[in-house]
């Protein structure tokens, strides 16, 4: 098996805090990997990494990132933005804010299908037609011709995922695409991110701090805790028996179908307290030994 | 906005109207001075000034010369200007398109000049010209319009005499207009000499006018492409592969300029007043300079017929404004 993704030792620093702290992890085609970690672990700062979105004062302190064999940090900017779109795609996370609000779902769409595919305004916009009709968008010539705010969250995370998959990339990074929907719609638009995956053969990382989800669609995991990979796997594995403390801790926190709420276990704070430790001692070793 | 709420605001005029006519019908004649005291010649005879005054109407009650004055206007009656002895209707139809004309090139030049200043500022974001942009539009800000004429007249009217200093026009340009608005005709009827003429005597006033303004612009138009920068539309755009021009062009500048519009707008208010003075300094013949003839002469009917007119000029230009804003914010449109 080839992998779409791999990122190795990759370091990242905002200012004089380190965020990320040697992240490894690769990402097989066609598979979905979940990213799994709490509020500030860095899981949103290695999708940033790999879309060049890091913030104005954050270097890359060391590592690699390779999709398709190739060194993404290091090729061209414009040779980037080639892939980028192409053959590697985001979903938001708060479809609300994701969408221009000036600007017809269409012309939105058309956009990003011309930049790519080079297809003509008319074969783009029926293309955009299609894709909308693939994540099961009624109507969708009326819907093309809609501006965002006239479409509910769940509709334009639709929209948002067929533009995900619009040019069949071969990695789609999911940055909790749920997380700003309602309970009720958060498991439809699972299924409709993984039927996607499966008809248009592409790989997911799944970023989220949601076991639950992760448990729902993901084959591996990757358990981040501030900027480190604690645990890695496939998912049966990590959940049944998981080898580092703070996934068992996260388990115990995560609420299941088959156990009654008391069962719920916070983290301890003395663990989270001991880990931030370890990484301030790592910070210190790699300050004093230059990368 | 709703064709409801366009009503809404229709029928709001005349009220606003009737209360602007008030309010200078009755500070007019609350204030000290008169038109017949500056009139007459020395001398004349208390019976003499009391029949000029009947004569005006001005020995009547203050509320049935309002009665009177409102009466005539509703008919479409300004009254005759006291120092001028012309119809005040013909008086400011001659003079208001100047003052429009001038107005309109000044926002035209604000716009391009603001426009320019806020997107280089954008994309030296971070760096030290940036500073330098920045500063230096305040300084542009800080100087208010008739000032910059003063400066402008010097520099380029006195120093570096490249430019005329005052009236429309060449008066060895003899040419018989058909209508007042005199450069959009001239471009009509394809008198290019005449326009450039026109242009030319406008270009330092209409520079005055539009130099504050458009450094207005320029800080409302760049704080805004920072901020819609940084929605997440405009960084979603990125990891499609689109290039930052084109972000700028297609996410970033269509949503910045909603705010931009809808707060700059109602400035171009400030610069239809600032034609008063600047159109004074220039010896310009628009309204602005006739209003400060009629004030001194205290010629009741040709200052109330002005105010009126700006007093419109400022409800049309809002209505304009909160249209445009929603032509380009589809938000509003659906209400």
């Amino acid at each position: 098996m080839s992998a779409v993704l791999e990122i190795d030792n990759l370091h990242v620093a905002i200012g004089a805090a380190n965020v990320l702290r040697g992240v490894s992890l690769r990402v097989e085609a066609g598979e979905v990997r979940g990213l799994v970690g709490e509020s500030g672990a860095g899981k949103s700062m290695v999708g940033r990494t790999i879309f060049g979105l890091l913030p104005a004062k954050a270097a890359i302190r060391a590592g690699q990132v390779q999709f398709e064999g190739r060194d993404l940090l290091a090729m061209p900017d414009k040779e980037r933005r080639g892939l980028l779109g192409r053959r590697i795609a985001l979903i938001p996370q708060d479809p609300m804010t994701s969408l221009n609000p000036v600007r017809r779902i269409g012309a939105q769409m058309v956009a990003l299908l011309q930049l790519h595919l080079g297809l003509s305004k008319r074969a783009a916009l029926d293309r955009a037609a299609d894709l909308l009709a693939e994540v099961a968008i009624r109507d969708p010539a009326r819907v093309l011709q809609l501006y965002p705010h006239e479409l509910s969250g769940g509709m334009r995370q639709r929209v948002l995922i067929a533009m995900a998959f619009a040019c069949d990339p071969a990695l789609v990074i999911a940055d909790e695409p749920t997380t700003a929907l309602d309970v009720t719609v958060q498991r439809q638009v699972l299924q409709l991110v993984e039927r996607m995956r499966q008809r248009h053969d592409a790989a997911i990382l799944f970023v989220t701090h949601d076991l639950g989800v992760v448990a729902k669609i993901c084959r591996s995991m990757t358990v981040l805790h501030a900027g480190r990979v604690l645990e890695d796997g496939p998912t049966a594995d990590v959940l049944v028996k998981p080898h580092h403390a703070y996934t068992r801790a996260l388990l115990a926190a995560t609420p299941r179908a088959d156990r009654p709420a008391d069962a719920l276990k916070p983290v301890p704070p003395a663990l989270i307290e001991s880990l931030w430790a370890e990484a301030r001692r790592l910070d210190q070793l790699t300050a004093t030994r230059p990368a | 906005m709703r064709w409801s709420a366009i009503l809404k605001r229709l029928a709001l005029i005349p009220p606003t109207l009737l209360g602007v006519g008030a309010i200078v019908f009755v500070l007019l004649r609350v204030v000290p001075g008169d038109p017949i005291a500056m009139m007459i010649p020395p001398g004349a005879s208390p019976a003499d000034i009391a029949r000029l005054r009947a004569l005006y109407g001005l020995d009547q009650p203050l509320l049935a010369q309002f009665v009177t004055w409102l009466g005539q206007v509703a008919s479409g009656d300004f009254g005759r200007s006291i120092s001028l002895r012309q119809q005040v209707f013909e008086l400011v139809g001659a003079r208001l398109p100047a003052t429009l004309e001038l107005a309109a090139l000044a926002v035209a030049l604000a716009l391009m000049m603001g426009v320019a200043v806020a997107v280089v500022g954008s994309l030296l974001r971070g760096s030290r010209l940036e500073w330098l942009l920045d500063t230096a539009n305040g300084f542009f800000l800080a100087i208010p319009d008739f000032l910059w004429a003063l400066i402008l007249l010097l520099g380029f009217g006195v120093l570096l005499p490249l430019l005329p200093i005052s009236g429309r026009l060449d008066p060895q340009l003899a040419v018989a207009f058909r209508t007042h608005f005199y450069l959009i005709e001239s471009l009509l009827t394809l008198r290019f000499d005449v326009a450039a003429d026109l242009l030319r005597h406008m270009l330092l006033p209409s520079l005055a006018l539009a130099l504050p303004f458009a450094a207005l612009v320029a800080r409302l138009l760049k704080a805004q492409l920072a901020e819609a920068e940084d929605q997440d539309y405009a960084q979603i755009a990125r990891t499609r592969g689109f290039s930052r021009t084109t972000i700028l062009q297609r996410e970033v500048f269509p949503n910045a300029l909603i705010p931009t519009v809808a707060l700059s707008g109602v400035q171009v208010t400030l610069l239809l007043g600032g034609t008063v003075l600047v159109e004074r300094i220039f010896s310009y013949e628009g309204i602005g300079n006739m209003a400060i003839d009629a004030v001194i002469n205290r010629d009741f009917p040709l200052i109330q017929g002005l105010i009126l007119t700006f007093a419109v000029l400022f409800i049309a230009l809002n209505l304009a404004v909160d249209l445009l804003v929603a032509v380009l914010d589809p938000r509003l449109r659906h209400g």
